[in-house]
């Protein structure tokens, strides 16, 4: 950055990168509510569409809440309960009489344990695809291919699709939870900690295989790994007790975060 | 907050590296110094010397290179470890750069000396921009380590005024030069070992400027003083 570019930010009260993109999704004053207790304390800030958004911080800071929230994952236990809003498009989906299995189908998941279904390859992605849409037969294989395209698996089993799911290595069948996720061609793909049960080579295909799926959706990824962080989001924020603290884009937060929080827990100083 | 790191081992791998560039800006600063002397006073012996620390400079910046490239690559070190380490590297170039320009002042010494003529040359017209660029030198070094960005612009500031000396120097040299042609050999020789003194100007000035990067997170290498200060603001 040179001296003609450098803008210190106001922290906290400008939550949205200044230079970003229209929002995807946009979240205004959103609290959430573990029974009592306050897991996310009045989170605003705006997720850049067709671009990567990472949530960072320690664990127990909300970042996995805040994702669950984008997809009303939440509602499945009753003493959880968001309020505020999440607006995906300007509406607000907390509020919206749309159903909760449309909403998902529009923001998927992926979540840290890959999680295939008992079928096989093909069924797998075949599955949610039949939920939505009735293709014929070669409309779902041409479905299928490019969904396991999509997610660089193709070639690593389109001579097995019939065989189990379950019998593909962690980073395969990771990667297959996120052809299924693409399948059904969702507008933004939510992943959690997509690859802490993966080994470096998995790893460096999925986030790959991340950089390429901005193109055709917004991404969000909440990460344990900051230089996963690093190398793969453009945005990223970090959270703490609940606080969101800073958010901007990845190069400023991992070259010169404006806060010191910020800059204590990314250079390891945190304690 | 916490100053240090989770990792131990990561703050003292930081601070090796830190006091080992510390202790390269004073072996150069010896060295320019000792090359000052030998102007000063013609001084064979101390010119060698110079030219002999030259090879224990070298070696230093090989090891500080390795450390550093040895803590980036298992530590990936983010903000402003990342800064200090880039700024680490820089400096430690700049302070070998340094070196050897005190180097070439002390072979033109020697070579002054050779030509049988140093007593007539206006060599003593150096002295001040000699003083100025030592002691900016050892101001640059001292902030450095206090990472001290006030002293870094003061820094900036000065380097100002050996420029101008060097200026003055240039013109004095060209009349002596005029008035005596047989002068113009080892004059030369004088005129090369001005800009050695002006070039250690200048890498005291990078090493300020690497201050204010490590402590800001700007580059100011080709901004104005007035954008400096705006920036430490």
């Amino acid at each position: 950055m040179y001296v003609s570019e450098f803008h210190p930010r106001q922290p906290m009260e400008n939550t949205t990168p200044a230079e970003a993109p229209a929002a995807k999704i946009s979240v205004r004053d959103l609290n959430f509510y573990y029974g009592k207790f306050h897991a996310l304390k009045g989170i605003n800030l705006d997720i850049p569409q067709n671009k990567v958004t990472a949530f960072i911080g320690p664990s127990g800071c909300g970042k996995s809440t805040l994702l669950r929230v984008f997809n009303r994952m939440f509602e499945l236990y009753p003493e959880q309960r968001a309020e505020g809003q999440v607006l995906l498009d300007g509406e607000n989906l907390l509020t919206s009489k749309q159903d909760v299995a449309l909403l998902r189908a529009k923001v998927g998941m992926v979540f840290q344990k890959p999680t295939p279904f008992p079928m096989s390859i093909y069924d797998n992605i075949a599955f949610g695809i039949k939920l939505f849409e009735s293709l014929n037969a070669t409309d779902m294989e041409e479905r299928v291919e490019w969904a396991l395209r999509k997610a660089a698996l193709w070639n690593e089993v389109k001579d097995k699709l019939k065989q189990s799911g379950s019998s593909l290595s962690g980073g395969q069948q990771q990667r297959l939870c996120i052809a299924r996720g693409i399948a059904i061609k969702p507008e933004v793909i939510l992943l959690d900690e997509p690859c802490s049960a993966l080994d470096p080579i998995s790893t460096a295909k999925i986030e790959e295989l991340i950089t390429e799926l901005k193109d055709d959706y917004t991404v969000v990824i909440v990460t344990h790994n900051m230089q996963q962080a690093a190398r793969c989001s453009d945005y990223t924020a970090y959270m703490y007790l609940g606080d969101l603290v800073e958010f901007g884009s990845t190069e400023q937060m991992f070259f010169k975060p404006t806060r010191k929080e910020t800059e204590d827990y990314i250079t390891g100083r945190f304690g | 907050m916490p100053e240090k790191h989770l990792s131990t081992q990561f703050d003292s791998e930081l601070n090796t590296v830190s006091s080992r560039v510390m202790e390269l800006g004073g072996l150069v600063e010896s060295q320019v110094q000792q090359a000052i002397h030998a102007l000063g006073q013609f001084n064979a012996e101390a010119a060698h010397q110079v030219i002999t620390t030259e090879a224990r400079v070298n070696a230093m910046e090989v090891e500080i290179d390795h450390e550093i490239s040895s803590i980036i690559a298992r530590r990936q070190p983010t903000a402003r470890d990342l800064r200090l380490l880039i700024a680490v590297s820089k400096a430690t170039a700049n302070l070998e750069r340094a070196g050897d320009e005190a180097e070439k002042m002390a072979r033109m010494v020697l070579s002054i000396i050779q030509s049988g003529t140093p007593r007539t040359l206006p060599a003593s017209e150096l002295r001040v921009a000699a003083d100025l660029a030592s002691g900016l030198l050892r101001k640059a070094l001292d902030a450095f380590a206090r990472l001290d960005t006030l002293a870094a612009v003061s820094i900036l500031k000065e380097d100002d005024l050996i420029d101008k000396e060097f200026d003055n120097f240039m013109r004095v040299l060209i009349t002596y030069m005029m008035e005596d042609p047989r002068m113009i050999s080892p004059s030369l020789d004088l005129l090369f070992l001005a800009k050695a003194i002006e070039r250690v100007g200048d890498h005291a000035k990078n090493v300020a400027e690497l201050i204010i990067y490590i402590v800001k997170g700007a580059d100011v290498r080709h901004a104005s003083i007035e954008e400096i200060e705006s920036v430490l603001k």
